[in-house]
């Protein structure tokens, strides 16, 4: 992949990214590209700010300053990092697909009602459409049988899966995943990473916040580590974890080893 | 005809629609009643939804102002309050009116009374709906947000759905005083059950036919009206999994 690393477009790219809650300095100055096709995992301990990193993306946090682009387009920034274009935040977000800790899918909407929700009433799929599509991700995603049910009535697992299916619906140029095994019973977590991967494998550009350094190792193209709000160390995962240089990293990884 | 004297008829023909009996009389305000509380209630609800939004997320001045009215509603007697209401809304309406070059007018007692009983449940529901918006889980909102829903798509498909549920028990109560708060227009004149059923007993002094009809009248206005909360809260709480397990 390193050889045609250039020419492929850039879909995510933070420049010299700050972000302070009060006079807490949680970001730094820190950078990440993901071009097209890239996994780029970001770990490091907690704390490290690597959760506020990956929400600053799509702007569920409000940076204090830097460069953000998806996709080549730059998010207008007011002086203090807020949007100025809410409008613009909100047509970028939808082509971003974020998974969370928790999946928080809407409890009120069965599965399919989920994954149509933004397609349809949102972005203005026809209706059929969405369905169709919706149908086809729930198959993959193994839930097919479940898309009448309620997510309160479904295992950690395939909250998490559906929640996948859910982001994948709105047809995003990037998956963006937020600690997406960090909820689950350990017996379930299998069944997530394997949907993750298989989105690796088919060349989906994701940006992934993770504990666990296994899967990290395996399916992601670079590997960011974390430390205090700065980039302690990044490259190839087999650079990073087979031969980390910082004391910090090697600390790290034996202390989650 | 001229009625023989009260006396003399029996509580169904006092309780009757004939030329004698006060029937007429009692449904009339019984339908006025039920027709206040639910001008009453809508109009609170509208009151509600903009307070709860506005104390949640307005500016400082909003939320100043509707803590003040929240505060000063809550705190004094309904029907301190309606009194007040009743009789400063319309003088201030028309000084307002004169001032500006306009006709006096006279609002219809209905009006009158629809708008300061509102002005009441307003400011419960208000806290009510307050209550069930903080309820809603901080991850369904962020899911939309993250998702590309506007502000407004996140009120409506999911906050609003979402805290309706939680909103029903206390909605279900502020009905049912609304319902009940009506009797307090009779001391203003205003002919609804509690008066009508006052003006019947006190010409023909039969009390003990016609309190009892009025309570029994209130009793089923709460019955209907208990149940019909309970199959909107079953419908509110689709997709949630019964705590008792």
């Amino acid at each position: 992949m390193a050889d045609d690393a250039a020419t492929r477009p850039e879909t995510i790219k933070v420049e010299d990214l700050h972000k302070s809650f009060g006079s807490h300095h949680v970001l730094k100055g820190v950078s990440l590209t993901a071009r097209e096709g890239d996994v780029v995992a970001i770990i490091g301990g907690s704390g490290s700010g690597k959760s506020t990193m990956l929400r600053c993306v799509n702007f569920l946090e409000t940076p204090s300053s830097g460069r953000i682009a998806i996709g080549g387009e730059d998010v207008v920034m007011k002086p203090d990092g807020s949007p100025a274009d809410r409008k613009q935040i909100e047509r970028l977000r939808q082509s971003l697909g974020m998974v969370f800790q928790n999946f928080n899918l809407w409890t009120h909407r069965t599965v399919l009602e989920n994954l149509i929700e933004v397609p349809v009433h949102v972005m203005k799929t026809p209706k059929d459409e969405a369905i169709a599509r919706a149908r086809k991700l729930l198959a993959r995603v193994g839930l097919a049988e479940k898309e009448g049910a309620y997510p309160a009535y479904l295992s950690g697992g395939q909250q998490q899966r559906a929640a996948i299916a859910r982001a994948l619906c709105m047809e995003p140029r990037a998956m963006l995943f937020d600690e997406p095994t960090s909820a689950l019973d350990p017996e379930l977590v299998g069944e997530v990473l394997q949907v993750i991967r298989g989105l690796a494998d088919e060349g989906r550009t994701m940006v992934l916040v993770t504990h666990e350094m296994k899967f990290a190792r395996e399916v992601a193209s670079h590997v960011i580590y974390l430390h205090n709000g700065l980039i302690e160390e990044e490259g190839p995962p087999d650079a990073l974890f087979g031969a980390p240089k910082s004391e910090r990293l090697k600390q790290f990884l034996k202390s989650v080893g | 005809m001229i009625c023989p004297p009260p006396a003399q008829l029996s509580s169904l023909e006092l309780l009757g629609f004939g030329d004698c009996g006060w029937g007429a009389t009692l449904l009339w305000g019984f339908g006025n009643s039920i027709l206040i509380a639910i001008g009453a209630y809508a109009l609170g609800f509208l009151i509600g939804v903009t307070g709860a939004f506005g104390k949640l997320y307005g500016g400082p001045v909003a939320k100043d102002l509707w803590s003040v009215y929240t505060t000063l509603v809550r705190a004094v007697p309904e029907l301190v309050l309606m009194l007040i209401l009743y009789y400063a809304v319309p003088a201030g309406l028309n000084q307002l009116l004169i001032a500006s070059g306009y006709e006096r007018i006279d609002l219809p007692q209905f009006i009158t009374g629809v708008v300061v009983l509102a002005f009441v449940q307003g400011a419960y529901q208000t806290e009510v709906l307050r209550g069930a918006i903080l309820a809603v889980p901080h991850g369904q909102i962020e899911a939309a947000r993250a998702m590309g829903m506007a502000p407004g798509q996140v009120a409506r498909r999911v906050i609003f759905p979402q805290m309706t549920a939680n909103a029903v028990p206390g909605l279900g109560n502020l009905w049912l005083n609304a319902t009940k708060d009506t009797a307090l227009l009779a001391v203003i004149g205003f002919s609804e059950l509690t008066k009508a059923t006052y003006q019947a007993s006190a010409t023909t002094k039969a009390f003990f036919t016609f309190y009892p009809a009025a309570m029994a009248m209130y009793l089923l206005i709460s019955l209907i009206s208990i149940f019909a909360f309970a199959r909107i809260e079953k419908w509110a709480r689709k997709g949630q999994r019964d705590v008792r397990g």
